[in-house]
């Protein structure tokens, strides 16, 4: 690990300014990630900027009838949140087959949405990787890609976004709040918060320099059967191979997003008309133009079935 | 550009300006202080250090296990103000206050607490390395079920929680045992939620 400077800021804007006003300063709140990478040098920040003191750590009612949740609330702690469980049980749902309990303990809201990719190309420093550096190339193309993007890739990378969380937000259309250096706040719907790769793998989402992430916000609760179903090589502490998060009535009508498919959480609405009719109809909608490797072809006929069990449980 | 609290929260790291070595190997130092199993430490350490280095490597507290050193395995779990964690995965410096919990903590060979005790007397362990971990992580994934926290395999999210052999298998893991005495670590883990209910 490089050698870093340290501070703790007392506020989200003075937050916001000390990483804007260093050039390779990053925040640090649980640490589960950023610290992993630090160790293996793919993360090389020399100024850490500690926000776990600033006090985001509420869930609160919103005057929509929704939720608002503070950056640093922590994944543990969101889960098991009453309102949570109660009406947005796609979340808690998938917050829970995310980690183990230890990293639950400690990752927070913004943290997980921020985590990077885990294509073993990115981890594996004597490997080519866009994302890590740019224009080193991409050895996952050709390489073992079972477990990456079958859609919304680039030549230069096929990582896939690696969250459980985020596929809920995402079916639960959540928007996300932020600070800047200047003290300017924005909020930002989750669809537009991760981008696509396209020649820019290296950056994971639209945030600017310093951009400090406040808090995610939910609409009024969906109803409906909230599921994630999450496919994984063992029953836990593993990423997704492919998840559905989904919010469906008896009749199997409602809202679908994926993970583990795709370089942001993978959801496609005009395809949501066509759940009443079974899940092929609208996986061969949600995944029109895939470019699955020979690999993770299976990747589709998975999601197209996980789909179909997420509906066969909203109609028992 | 920072404001007065930070600027104090700053005065505990004098490297942070000037010619401070950062992105080198030079080390940036700090001054920390810890509350470890009941007493108040003061260290002044490199910011890269681990929680788990701290308490291994500077207050030779060497229980905790270095395993993966990446939060796979859960050997280094310390139970920190009243919460399981990964101590390879969080800096020492941002534990400033923190009340920490290691293994020593929790009892010793003439005090075993109730979790150690039920261990020794249902085998939980072979080579012992993983077991200061899955001891820290199995009080308190017993604490977590009677706080009525929630798991992946909890059917019904608003209902009580049910101390199950699928319960404590999915809370636990993140505690990785190569010997694979998992078996036995549930059965040491249900009698001691036997006895605490």
């Amino acid at each position: 690990m490089k050698s870093f400077t340290y501070e703790r800021p007392g506020t989200p804007a003075e937050a916001a300014a000390a990483v804007a006003a260093k050039p390779n300063a990053k925040f640090i709140a649980g640490g589960t990630n950023l610290l992993d990478l630090m160790k293996l040098q793919i993360e090389t920040p020399t100024h850490l900027v500690d926000v776990n003191g600033l006090g985001l750590d509420r869930v609160e009612p919103t005057p929509e009838g929704g939720l608002r949740i503070g950056a640093l609330v922590r994944n543990t702690d969101l889960a098991a949140d009453p309102r949570v469980r109660t009406d947005y049980g796609v979340l808690s749902r998938a917050l829970l087959a995310g980690a183990s309990g230890q990293l639950r303990n400690k990752a927070t809201t913004a943290g997980n949405l921020l985590q990077r990719t885990r294509c073993p190309y990115f981890y594996d420093t004597a490997q080519a990787c866009n994302k890590r550096q740019p224009g080193s190339g991409c050895s996952a193309l050709d390489g073992v890609s079972r477990q990456l993007a079958v859609i919304g890739a680039s030549d230069a990378c096929i990582a896939t976004y690696p969250g459980d969380m985020a596929v809920a937000m995402r079916v639960l259309d959540a928007k996300v709040e932020t600070v800047d250096a200047k003290g300017g706040a924005r909020t930002i719907p989750i669809e537009e918060f991760h981008r696509l790769p396209g020649d820019r793998p290296d950056v994971d989402t639209i945030l600017k320099p310093g951009e400090l992430v406040t808090a995610v916000t939910l609409p009024k609760p969906v109803v409906g059967t909230h599921i994630y179903r999450k496919v994984r090589d063992r029953a836990s502490y593993a990423y997704a191979l492919v998840s559905v998060a989904a919010i469906l009535g008896k009749d199997g009508s409602g809202h679908v997003a994926f993970g583990g498919v795709a370089p942001q959480p993978w959801r496609v609405e005009a395809a949501e008309a066509d759940l009443p009719r079974g899940a092929k109809a609208v996986t061969d909608k949600v995944f029109a133009g895939a470019k699955p490797t020979e690999q993770n072809a299976y990747k589709l006929k998975l999601a197209e079935r996980a789909l179909t069990a997420a509906i066969n449980q909203a109609r028992a | 550009m920072i404001g007065a609290s930070a600027a104090a929260a700053l005065a505990s790291v004098p490297a942070a300006a000037g010619d401070a070595p950062a992105g080198t190997d030079k080390p940036v130092m700090a001054k920390v202080v810890l509350n470890v199993n009941g007493q108040r430490r003061e260290l002044e350490l490199d910011t890269r250090t681990s929680l788990l280095d701290a308490a291994r490597e500077h207050l030779h507290l060497t229980g905790s296990k270095k395993g993966c050193d990446h939060g796979q395995c859960g050997a280094c779990t310390m139970i920190v103000d009243g919460r399981r964690i990964n101590a390879c995965l969080t800096l020492a410096v941002m534990h400033q206050g923190s009340e920490i919990t290691t293994i020593e903590g929790l009892g010793g060979p003439d005090d075993l607490h109730p979790m150690q005790a039920a261990f020794v007397k249902h085998d939980g362990y072979q080579c012992g390395y993983c077991t200061p971990g899955q001891i820290c992580s199995g009080v308190a994934v017993l604490a977590e079920i009677k706080a009525g926290i929630p798991s992946h395999v909890t059917a019904d999210l608003n209902a009580p929680m049910q101390v199950t052999d699928a319960e404590i298998r999915e809370r636990m893991s993140g505690n990785i045992c190569r010997c694979g005495a998992y078996s036995n670590i549930v059965e040491a883990m249900t009698e001691v939620a036997g006895r605490q209910a």
